[in-house]
């Protein structure tokens, strides 16, 4: 879970909290002076040692902060993410919908949803892909989280966006038959998800019973 | 006992090595990248190997309970095709990652200029990320090799206790000693060392500064020659803080300068479940 900068100022000392205030300087910095995103902006480079000077438990939200400190643009989520380890790559998943971005890094969320990586994944079906991804992308986004046993808790709006969803219905029964029958077991949470795309139920009237 | 394989090239094995591997002690490993047996001819081929040692390598590895670590450098043998060269000028934005806990392999191939170029060139930036080398001796013309190693070492600036010599054997371990280096050996089944000849190398030179690794790849080689050689110190008079101090606490001891070893890793509690390595369904 992210926490905040008031969090982790409560939680960072000594040299840790100087060099993350060194850091959210030279983000802000970068956000004051747009059009200098050319090259890597020393920012970055903080980006990708965060773990080690605030504690690898802290580094998804000092990363966060950072990309929201410097207002990154997707040229810069871009190239973190491309450029990036696999806990890099998170933290811009987890920060995406806090950025002005509109849907333009849904590419990035994609790209995650390709890999076989559950902390890709996981965080790849945060609230920014929940708020874009189409309704095919999602739907299999939901069986690659079945699949690759990503606890269906981490699809952010699963309610939502689940609720009559006669397709995406169809392909969880279709999955459930095909592990069915193949002696295999069905995941915990495909009848979670499968109970969720019901149908709104009809306005009832408080008025008069 | 806890193993630490101190040079293995996981990418080139299988879930089920890690598995033995966790079964014998191994707990921790560094992946050294290196040549891949098919020669790259772009640095974009690289990158994507480099993304590898740092993003789906470590995941896999830590469903099996071990802590992956990587080194990244351009490697000797493919320092010599000018198209792979430029891989140099990309090297410093991967030696700032977590995970990286040394520059290598470096060193010598053919000892040729293009080698002594990447050579120096990567021993520098080693000393600028404050990062350890991890440097491969040559297979031909060892000895004289070793030599030309410790000389660029020498000149480089980077301190000794910051360089490891690796796939030394008899021939080599004593001037590699005496230079002030780290020693590796890599055991194998045919070639380079075994468990017994190491077990005489121990005798005669000690267990400081020493490191005894796999080297296991895409060729034939054995994930579990560390564990052999544990079990045959112990046959043969070591006592088991002989065998930690080998097989763990020396390679601790030499990638720890990076600063950026991570070794409590959780042990592997859903290991049948919660594994996408497993494919699922796909």
């Amino acid at each position: 879970m992210l926490i905040s900068r008031e969090e982790l100022d409560d939680r960072l000392r000594g040299a840790a909290r100087a060099w993350l205030d060194e850091a959210l300087a030279e983000a802000a910095h970068a956000a004051a002076h747009p059009g200098a995103d050319s090259g890597n902006p020393p920012w970055e480079l903080r980006f990708a040692s965060a773990g080690r000077h605030c504690g690898l438990e802290n580094a998804d939200s000092v990363r966060a902060l950072l990309l929201v400190e410097a207002r990154a643009g997707l040229p810069a989520v871009t190239r973190l993410y491309e450029q990036g380890t696999a806990a890099e790559r998170r933290a811009v998943l987890l920060t995406l919908h806090r950025l002005d971005l509109g849907a333009t890094a849904l590419p990035l969320v994609e790209d995650a949803l390709r890999t076989n990586d559950t902390r890709l994944v996981a965080a790849a079906v945060g609230p920014y892909g929940a708020a874009h991804l189409d309704a095919h992308g999602w739907r299999h986004a939901v069986l690659k989280c079945l699949f690759t046993e990503v606890p269906v808790e981490a699809l952010d709006r699963l309610g939502e966006r689940a609720r009559d969803d006669a397709e995406l219905a169809r392909m969880l029964s279709d999955f459930a038959a095909e592990r069915t029958a193949a002696g295999r077991a069905v995941p915990a949470g495909l009848r979670t998800v499968l109970d969720l795309t019901a149908p709104a139920p009809a306005p009832t009237s408080t008025e008069e019973s | 006992m806890r193993i630490f394989d101190p040079h293995i090239h996981m990418s080139s094995r299988t879930t089920d090595d890690y598995q033995a591997m966790y079964d014998a002690g191994v707990r921790a490993l560094v992946e050294p990248s290196f040549w891949l047996g098919q020669p790259r001819t772009s640095p974009a081929s690289f990158f994507d190997y480099f993304d590898a040692l740092l993003g789906w390598e470590p995941f896999r590895a830590s469903q099996y309970g071990i802590a992956h670590h990587c080194t990244i450098a351009l490697n000797p043998k493919e320092a010599n095709d000018p198209r792979c060269a430029p891989v140099l000028d990309a090297l410093p934005r991967y030696l700032v990652k977590d995970s990286v806990v040394a520059v290598g392999e470096i060193g010598y191939d053919s000892m040729t200029p293009a080698e002594d170029t990447a050579f120096a060139t990567q021993l520098q930036l080693a000393a600028a990320h404050g990062l350890p080398a991890l440097v491969h001796t040559p297979h031909r013309d060892k000895l004289a090799g070793l030599h030309r190693t410790i000389d660029v070492v020498r000149e480089s600036g980077l301190a000794p206790e910051l360089v490891l010599l690796d796939h030394l054997n008899e021939t080599t371990v004593k001037d590699a000693l005496d230079s002030g280096c780290w020693a590796g050996f890599s055991i194998y089944p045919d070639t380079k060392m075994d468990e017994v000849r190491m077990i005489t190398v121990l005798r005669g030179y000690g267990t400081d500064r020493i490191l005894v690794n796999s080297a296991a790849d895409w060729g034939k080689s054995d994930p579990l020659k560390t564990r052999k050689v544990a079990d045959t110190m112990l046959k043969a008079g070591f006592d088991e803080d002989d065998v930690d101090k080998v097989l763990w606490r020396n390679p601790v001891a030499f990638y720890g300068q990076s600063g950026r070893l991570q070794l409590d890793i959780a042990a592997p509690g859903t290991l049948h479940e919660g594994n996408s390595i497993l494919r699922g369904g796909e």
